[in-house]
């Protein structure tokens, strides 16, 4: 299982890479490997307002639909466009071609709610047991 | 076996299965070209045989209780006896027109259909421990539906605006999405390591803005949550009502009553527990059962039994949600149900969940030596087991499933609860034999030993379907579900 030690992550297994005021948003590689093969993502809108740990977007897999949850609070600034038609980005590179978003996020403190990388590592390896 | 062509690729120009007489009266005005389509429908030309064989072929494929075993977990997919399909043709139901009733004086000539409605409703009162019914929802989803309406309906009328309702997530998918539908948001439970709803996170969850809590019970892990009883006194004194989602109720027939429990609100699937066809043979329904603080606010119109023991239709409930549906439900699944009640009695329902819960352990404690079995518990009507092991050897509980279609078996439920990973959800139901039961448990173990020695066996199933392995993933990522005509 493939943790980047650049990114922060939630216990929903959503990602968030750091630049500066932006925030780039995915899922996992954790969780892309136990959703399978994923069919479809709805994406939330450029502009909209997010708040930290609510629904923000659905991906869906040939076994099931899951809720995806905002890591920060703010505003999307951008969406991954090409997850539309490709949705096996996801799948094949879910911490670069395949992240779902971009966001401004609003509150820098948030950030101390998420885990890096050896903590969620650490977390995963929990919920083999 | 070899694939069956579309109708549409069978088609040749000039074959006809009627032919007309020369027309012997003045022929009809044709219609103004603006009500014509601009080119004729392109149907298919074919002789009649070419089209019965067609169709009795695509329903040689079909695959149904009649025909095989079929263990799909939370749909209680027990045998249909055929004597209530005799019931529901007699003429005096099948000929009766729904509008009957509503005409003046017409529902003095409807009074054994109605009278069936009244009994009914009154019977899932007696089962369910309820004040009344609808009978009307259309399905299970239908009746969800239709009860977080009525449970909305309650909390306007105290001047309440509450906007949650609360669900574990082992609950059923149409549990969360009726209540968004009914203009509610959702707060999700985990579930405990034990297997039930955790206590804590529900306490925490539970405030004046919570309109309802919903559970299926026995719930989706086919377990019977003790703590049931706390549960619903927790909901009450927080002024929430308590939904029971009836999918599960085969189990507890006759043992215990949803409202005996504490529900206040209630669905049952008439097509899962009363033994009316199902799935593709549908059509369902989904009656919803209220307590006496809920009545007013049932859909109408309601059935009444007048002083002098006629029955009519009663529509002055002003507080009614309104209409739900046309007419008075799926009449004549209700018929069925009410039939398939009466024939089994009191004492044969009581009998009919024993042995649902006794085939499902049967099943369980024969299999649990083969699959992880996630929640060791005696379980109720259905068991849950995890596909972990085999997943080790590259074969996932999708795979099991292919295999089983392979053997003549319909799969368990795959998949659900998703709180189990790689879940085989199994409910065989009383209606099969001890030795139906074995066969399949056999049919399992030998899975178990394939997946150890022989991966790829159940890897490459199906081979003796007419349609081999689907790429499920390509036909959900490019759906092609339209006959293009060849230009």
């Amino acid at each position: 299982m493939n943790v980047p030690g650049n990114l922060l992550y939630t216990k929903d297994h959503e990602w968030a890479r750091i630049e500066g005021k932006t925030a780039y948003v995915g899922i996992t590689d954790y969780a892309q490997h136990s959703l399978g093969d994923i069919t479809f993502v709805d994406l939330p809108k450029a502009g909209e307002e997010l708040k930290q740990s609510s629904f923000c977007a659905t991906v869906e897999s040939v076994k099931a639909a899951s809720d995806v949850y905002a890591p920060l609070s703010g505003k999307v600034t951008g969406v991954n466009s090409k997850l539309a038609q490709n949705p096996e980005l996801i799948n094949q590179s879910p911490y670069d071609q395949g992240y779902f978003f971009m966001m401004e996020f609003s509150n820098e403190a948030e950030k101390a709610k998420l885990m890096d990388a050896p903590a969620y590592q650490k977390y995963v390896e929990g919920l083999a047991e | 076996m070899i694939q069956i062509p579309l109708i549409f690729e069978q088609h040749k120009q000039g074959c006809r299965g009627f032919t007309y007489g020369p027309l012997d009266v003045p022929a009809a005005k044709s219609l103004d070209s603006k009500y014509c389509r601009a080119a004729d429908a392109r149907i298919p030309c074919l002789s009649e045989l070419s089209v019965v064989r067609h169709y009795t072929n695509l329903s040689r494929l079909n695959f149904s209780v009649d025909t095989n075993f079929y263990p799909l977990g939370s749909c209680t997919m027990k045998y249909n006896p055929k004597f209530t399909e005799r019931v529901a043709a007699l003429e005096g139901f099948a000929q009766l027109h729904p509008l009957l009733p509503q005409l003046a004086g017409g529902g003095m000539l409807a009074q054994g259909s109605l009278e069936v409605l009244y009994e009914t409703e009154k019977l899932l009162c007696e089962i369910t421990g309820m004040d009344a019914f609808t009978l009307q929802p259309l399905a299970g989803a239908h009746g969800e539906l239709t009860g977080v309406m009525l449970i909305a309906a309650y909390h306007k009328d105290k001047g309440s605006r509450r906007k949650y309702i609360i669900v574990p997530d082992s609950s059923h998918g149409t549990n969360p999405s009726s209540a968004a539908i009914a203009g509610y948001q959702v707060k999700v439970i985990p579930t405990g390591s034990d297997g039930y709803m955790d206590l804590e996170a529900y306490k925490k969850a539970l405030d004046s803005e919570v309109a309802a809590v919903m559970l299926t019970c026995p719930d989706t892990l086919g377990i019977f949550n003790p703590q049931i009883k706390q549960i619903a006194d927790l909901a009450h004194a927080a002024g929430a009502l308590m939904y029971y989602d009836g999918a599960n109720l085969n189990a507890l027939l006759g043992k215990a009553r949803p409202g005996d429990l504490g529900f206040d609100v209630v669905h049952i699937n008439l097509h899962k527990t009363f033994a009316t066809p199902h799935g593709g043979g549908g059509p369902g329904a989904g009656p919803v059962g209220v307590n006496k603080e809920l009545i007013e606010f049932l859909p109408i119109s309601r059935v009444i039994r007048r002083s002098d023991a006629t029955f009519a239709l009663d529509y002055n409930h002003p507080k009614s949600i309104g209409y739900i549906a046309p007419f008075y439900g799926n009449f004549g699944v209700i018929l069925k149900a009410y039939a398939y009640i009466l024939a089994l009695g009191k004492e044969g329902l009581i009998q009919a969940a024993e042995i649902a819960v006794l085939n499902a352990n049967y099943c369980q404690a024969r299999l649990k030596k083969y699959y992880e079995l996630p929640f060791e518990k005696t379980c109720m009507h259905e068991c849950v087991f995890s596909a972990s092991r085999q997943v080790k050897n590259g074969v996932h509980a999708l795979d099991i499933a292919k295999y089983l279609i392979d053997q003549g078996y319909h799969p368990p439920t795959i998949y659900f609860p998703l709180i189990v990973k790689e879940a085989l959800m199994i409910e065989p139901t009383e209606t099969e034999s001890k030795e139906t039961l074995d066969a399949f448990i056999e049919t399992m173990i030998r899975i178990a030993g394939l997946a150890e020695k022989e991966p790829s066996a159940v890897t490459a199933s199906p081979v003796h379907m007419p349609i081999k392995r689907l790429d499920e993933v390509r036909a959900a990522r490019q759906p092609d579900l339209r006959w293009k005509f060849q230009e």
